[in-house]
């Protein structure tokens, strides 16, 4: 095993897109995840690779598809007002098709909203964002190791089913320091006969055009992407589930709040209280039959967002609003502290089990 | 064993290395680490700060609120965390910029005038190895040696600094060290 | 034996195009393709197409394509050639998508150097949407959304783009011409060859403007639509190198 290194959220994503085999980097500055570009600017070169400031997120984004359909392996970061603008471009590069990594450091919202953490893009990471029946699959990383782990894996997820991959994180993870390696960060590099290379020796030229203006012929794009979502449905869940099993409550958290909820549950087992964790790692695809799983001991489930409520809808759904179902959120870069949650395990957990 | 420490002053006086350091030391000794600044526009002339858990187990929340170690640097960061630490936790204060007194027994007081001692080995910028002596004296987190073989390693491009923090270090540490005993 | 004089550039599909009678964008593209043919550089030549009337040029250019979002093409453009630093990557795009959605794309495209070639299509109006105002629209022309003509003083003044882009150090080759005779089309070729040799050189970004007739939005028959370019558009757009860093 390779040493850990000490370093921050954002440039273990960069220095994991490197070791996957990322060499094309697009993107505009913006906090909390300015560590990210400056991490690319510094490092690409060093590899060989090519690190270019856009004009906008929007231009960003742009030649991200240009690059992704060109066979490369690229990437571009952001922050939530930034990503907003790159929400036509990400529709284009889930229409055409291409592969590519996201990544969405999440600040507090609405507007210009502030520079402290947030997960108030649960909504637009996962239900489309741009117009138009897409999706990317969304990652939420929970550590520094994670952000990289899970930052390799989302490029090779890109490449196998040829779909745009967003990393959400928040300023709180892009920010903080912990011990990571890059052992598990790998490149499985794919085939790309489809790209627009050049024509070079193939008969017929190669086009990445996302018109159609045939409804026949432009509902059957719409059946041919909607096969690949119910395959990845199928095929690229991942949920993290601790003391599930017999949880009479059960929280469900991702991302720093499963952090901070961790701690909180840890500390109601300590006091012999029947809670557990249940974190999807991917938010789309969501967890669902994971999710119902775990649930299954439980009576009430407890969910905790930094935002108003929106992963809270995905939860209700996959349990079908079977169980009570609480929530503790925290709005405008303002965190919970696991003492907050803790709290309310309490008040939820006391009156079912009496004294 | 868990150490939640928070490490906070002026931007400018070091603590965001200062905490990494720390970290850094606690990852060498195969402590699980994490830390967690403040950013934003607390960094430019506010106070900064940050959080450094170092634990036996898997840090869960990286967020600390009741510190079992705090370094306060400045008054205004000792206005923000006094009220926090942990009872019985332990509080290293830069006496050279901390004039009040911290109306709590229950916790470990230790008034260091860090600028002063920097200053008489040469140079300010060592503030916050003297600060990190004093930290180390007052509660065993990591070894002073395993500290200080991360400086040099994080600063192994400058190896001449080397010696001079080193001395920082030691004063920080005799200065709390000598009190206790 | 009969000797073949004229000939679809190899460059080109073999399919109808889209285009309305007396568009000059089929012009355009017989002269991108033939230059494509001269230089040999079809099997390493990537198109960028627009939002916009040659949004369905990849069905024309015998060259991969890409087509992009409205405006977006030289941000494309920049991804693929940043990959691709040894191919040729063209963008075709009309006046609305590059001098009024896509403006900042091309002015950063170009102040970048980036080596690639733009073509740009002025007709001063919105084709495929059906006759509104371009950013290119000269005073007083009238057009679905300037029913009185365009005002300037509230709607603005034409964007001439090949004298803006020309202050840019970036820009090496920038040229406008016109399609409307045969001798401007021999000049708008030539034009067009040198655009994609400053990118073959290495040296940076080239763009020619072409001036074209859309005599379906303008209300008129090709002839007349020819006649009026030359009597309206010339005036504002002067013909002509604004920019030839080659020769420096």
């Amino acid at each position: 095993m390779l040493e850990k290194v000490l370093m921050k959220g954002n440039e273990a994503i960069g220095e994991a897109a490197i070791a996957a085999g990322c060499r094309y980097y697009f993107g505009y500055p913006i906090t909390p995840q300015s560590e990210l570009i400056e991490y690319m600017a510094k490092r690409l070169p060093e590899v060989g690779g090519m690190f270019l400031q856009a004009e906008s997120e929007v231009a960003a984004i742009n030649m991200v598809y240009g690059a992704a359909g060109a066979g490369a392996r690229v990437m571009t970061s952001s922050s939530s007002p930034g990503v907003s603008l790159k929400q036509e471009g990400i529709s284009y590069i889930a229409a055409g098709e291409l592969p590519c990594v996201i990544v969405n450091i999440m600040r507090g919202g609405p507007g210009l909203g502030g520079i402290q953490p947030g997960q108030a893009d649960y909504f637009q990471a996962t239900k489309g964002g741009g117009h138009g029946d897409y999706h990317c699959i969304v990652i939420a990383p929970n550590s520094v190791q994670e952000m990289a782990d899970l930052t390799a894996l989302a490029f090779n997820l890109a490449d196998r089913y040829r779909n745009p991959v967003m990393i959400l994180g928040d300023g709180a993870l892009g920010q903080m320091m912990e011990p990571v390696n890059f052992d598990s960060c790998k490149a499985m590099l794919t085939d790309k006969p489809w790209a627009t290379t050049g024509m070079g020796t193939r008969d017929k030229p190669n086009s990445i055009n996302t018109l159609q203006l045939q409804p026949e012929k432009l509902e059957e794009v719409n059946v041919h992407l909607q096969a690949k979502y119910a395959l990845l449905q199928t095929q690229e869940t991942r949920s993290e589930a601790i003391w599930t099993d017999d949880a009479e409550l059960l929280v469900v958290a991702y991302g720093i709040s499963s952090r901070i909820a961790l701690s909180a549950v840890k500390r109601a087992r300590d006091q012999g209280m029947k809670v557990g964790l249940f974190r999807p790692i991917t938010l789309w695809p969501f967890p669902k039959s994971e999710l119902a799983d775990a649930v299954k001991m439980a009576s009430a489930v407890l969910v905790v967002e930094l935002s108003s409520g929106q992963m809270i809808e995905d939860v209700n759904l996959a349990i079908r609003c079977s169980k009570q179902v609480y929530f503790q959120g925290r709005t405008g870069g303002m965190m919970m502290k696991s003492s907050d949650i803790y709290d309310q395990i309490l008040q939820i957990i006391a009156p079912q089990g009496g004294n | 064993m868990k150490h939640e420490v928070i490490i906070a002053g002026f931007g400018g006086q070091g603590v965001m290395v200062m905490g990494q350091l720390l970290a850094y030391a606690g990852m060498a000794e195969g402590k699980h680490v994490s830390w967690m600044p403040s950013y934003g526009p607390e960094m430019r002339g506010g106070t900064a700060n940050c959080a450094v858990i170092i634990s036996d187990e898997p840090v869960g929340d990286p967020l600390v609120s009741e510190p079992t170690a705090a370094i306060m640097m400045n008054s205004p960061s000792l206005d923000k965390f006094w009220r926090g630490i942990k009872t019985g936790g332990d509080l290293i204060l830069n006496g050279s910029l901390i004039e009040k007194e911290v109306g709590r027994n229950d916790i470990h007081r230790y008034r260091v005038p860090i600028n002063q001692i920097a200053v008489g080995l040469g140079s300010e910028k060592m503030i916050n190895m003297v600060a990190l002596g004093a930290l180390l004296a007052a509660v065993n987190i990591v070894s002073p040696e395993r500290l200080l073989s991360c400086f040099a390693k994080k600063f192994a491009a400058k190896p001449a600094i080397l010696a001079s923090n080193t001395a920082a270090f030691q004063q920080g540490y005799d200065c709390v060290a000598k009190r206790t005993l | 034996m009969s000797n073949k004089v004229f000939a679809r550039p190899r460059a080109l599909t073999d399919v109808a195009t889209h285009y309305c009678p007396g568009c000059q964008h089929g012009i355009v593209h017989r002269l991108v393709a033939e230059v494509i043919d001269e230089l040999d550089i079809q099997r390493k030549t990537i198109g960028v197409v627009p939002v916009g009337c040659s949004v369905l040029a990849d069905q024309y250019f015998n060259v991969d394509c890409q087509q992009a979002a409205h405006g977006r093409a030289p941000a494309v453009a920049t991804g693929i050639k940043r990959v691709h630093p040894d191919k040729v990557v063209f963008t075709y795009q009309g006046d609305g998508d590059i001098a009024a959605i896509g403006t900042a794309e091309i002015v950063h495209a170009a102040a970048r150097g980036e080596k690639i070639t733009t073509i740009f299509v002025n007709n001063a109006i919105y084709g495929m949407t059906g006759g509104q105002m371009a950013p290119t629209t000269l005073a007083n022309q009238i057009t679905a959304t300037t029913p009185k003509g365009r005002q300037e003083d509230s709607a603005g003044s034409p964007i001439q783009l090949s004298e803006m882009l020309a202050t840019l150090r970036g820009a090496k080759y920038i040229e406008r011409v016109s399609v409307n005779s045969p001798a401007q089309m021999a000049k708008a070729k030539a034009a067009i060859k040198k655009a994609f040799e400053t990118q073959l050189s290495g040296a940076g970004f080239a763009m020619v403007e072409v001036l074209a007739t859309c005599p379906t939005n303008w209300g008129k028959t090709p002839v007349e639509a020819t006649r009026w370019l030359n009597e309206n558009m010339l005036p504002q757009f002067p013909l002509g190198v604004y920019k030839n860093a080659n020769e420096v």
